[in-house]
């Protein structure tokens, strides 16, 4: 029943987040700091963690098909088809959902929790547009770091290839071009764009709606973190069966 | 002016409020008091807005509030100042930021005419030279002036205070205290506190409301608190011993 409840708040929620909207001149200061917040700040870690995964991705693959019965370029192919279709907008989104979901939901509990909310809404602003829809604006521009996440995988695996004696590099680009679909371009910015809808709303779900005071914030970030994983993980399953079943 | 007739709100089939009926004069401070869980909060949560009553009319200048249209609620809101008893700063803005928010979002006037205003309200609040400030570098008493300041910027008809002065010390509150009072006296406008501060009602207490379990049992004057014979606001009040002297003095000399 509490499932279904808050699956029922979620819903009111999004549709409150796009009645009387905040006015433009404050949405604007706000759309630039969640920018900041979520995307621009995550740059650094994503750009570690591509580029590192890359290379062990690479490595494992290059270990698996050894052997004169695969071709050379095998390696450079099967790391681009890892990073574009499952690695960059998948597993990033998890770690984003740790680093960026953590942060959604804390920061507007604690909102919560020393009554600014309470405030906003007295004054008669839309709480959820002001606090929400922003953020879901701000992610507009997540394709853009799983674009960086890509670029960084594949070079991370093609240092690792190159450097660890694994395949030549000129073998490795050959697989990057090798029957390259740019549909699977298309599934994998469509994947993020959804990602990064869940992203902005359900940690902020948790955030809202939290009661108590500061250990319950600590409760409802971990709960985020798990709700937000959940749902990439099943809507992950659904576009994939859609896209490419 | 707002008047409250037979408000009543439950949560989870629990009676909080049991029909409460009340009048607050314009340009008058008046006091919400009682014990803890006694159902001042959500009293005040109530004529906010914050909490849907489930019986009851709550109007404000003649306009019954549940009947009013988004557009005349948002109208209303914005005409209501409120102190939180956290203060409720929005930590993430300096204190000019702070002060500035309410007019960003419903006035349309220039930058500069903004500032003026905003230096205006923190020097009537004796807090000129923060503007800079964060909420975290502020005191106590410093945040419930910013907030005193924020609550006040957009020239309201209306002004609602929770627990304005706790956790402050006797003096600070004192000042507290005074600057709400002058302030409803300069702006001429409708004041609510809910405090269970005694010095507060002895202060500045034009008007007592005392809630117990939910009812209205008893409301006056600070000066008829003193004669009163209501067993419930003598438990209330005189539970110093300070305070029981101070009544024996006032009761002998008159």
């Amino acid at each position: 029943m509490t499932f279904l409840h808050n699956i029922g708040l979620y819903i009111l929620m999004l549709q409150k987040m796009f009645q009387k909207p905040t006015k433009w001149r404050v949405m604007k200061d706000l759309i630039l700091k969640d920018t900041e917040d979520t995307v621009v700040n995550s740059l650094g870690i994503i750009s570690f963690v591509s580029f590192f995964i890359g290379g062990v991705i690479t490595i494992q693959l290059a270990l698996s098909t050894t052997g004169s019965f695969y071709p050379d370029y095998l390696v450079g192919y099967a790391t681009r088809e890892t990073i574009i279709l499952e690695f960059a907008p998948t597993i990033i989104s998890i770690i984003m959902a740790g680093k960026v979901g953590s942060f959604i939901t804390s920061s507007i509990g604690s909102m919560r929790v020393t009554e600014q909310i309470d405030a906003l809404e007295v004054m008669g602003i839309n709480s959820i547009n002001y606090l929400v829809f922003p953020k879901v604006i701000a992610l507009l521009l997540y394709p853009f770091l799983i674009s960086i996440a890509m670029f960084l995988g594949m070079l991370g695996g093609m240092v690792a290839c190159v450097y660890g004696g694994y395949s030549t590099m000129s073998a490795f680009i050959e697989g990057i071009q090798t029957d390259f679909i740019p549909f699977h371009m298309t599934y994998a910015f469509i994947k993020s764009f959804v990602f990064a809808f869940i992203l902005a709303t359900v940690p902020s779900f948790h955030g809202y709606y939290m009661k108590g005071g500061a250990l319950e914030v600590g409760k409802a970030s971990t709960k985020s973190f798990i709700w937000t994983s959940v749902s990439i993980v099943v809507f992950n399953f659904l576009i994939t069966q859609m896209l490419l079943g | 002016m707002i008047k409250v007739k037979n408000l009543k709100k439950s949560f989870n089939n629990k009676p909080i409020l049991k029909g409460i009926s009340c009048e607050f004069e314009k340009g008058k401070t008046s006091l919400i008091i009682g014990q803890t869980g006694s159902g001042k909060t959500v009293f005040l949560k109530c004529l906010l807005g914050l909490h849907t009553h489930d019986e009851g009319q709550i109007i404000f200048n003649k306009s019954n509030f549940q009947q009013m249209n988004e557009n005349e609620k948002m109208e209303l809101k914005s005409s209501i100042g409120t102190v939180f008893q956290g203060s409720a700063l929005f930590d993430s803005m300096t204190i000019e930021e702070n002060v500035m928010f309410p007019l960003r979002m419903f006035k349309n006037i220039p930058y500069d005419e903004m500032l003026d205003r905003v230096n205006l309200v923190l020097k009537r609040v004796e807090l000129e030279n923060s503007n800079k400030k964060m909420p975290s570098e502020a005191s106590g008493g410093m945040q419930k002036r910013v907030a005193i300041a924020r609550a006040i910027v957009n020239n309201p008809s209306y002004l609602f205070c929770d627990e304005p002065n706790s956790g402050l010390d006797p003096k600070t509150a004192i000042v507290i205290d005074n600057l709400i009072k002058e302030i409803t006296e300069e702006l001429n406008i409708t004041t609510i506190i809910n405090s269970h501060d005694m010095n507060s009602v002895m202060e500045i207490g034009e008007k007592i409301i005392f809630l117990k379990n939910g009812v209205l049992e008893w409301n006056g004057s600070k000066s008829n608190i003193f004669k009163t014979d209501n067993q419930a606001v003598t438990d209330f009040v005189y539970s110093s011993n300070l305070y029981k002297k101070v009544r024996k003095m006032y009761l002998d000399k008159s």
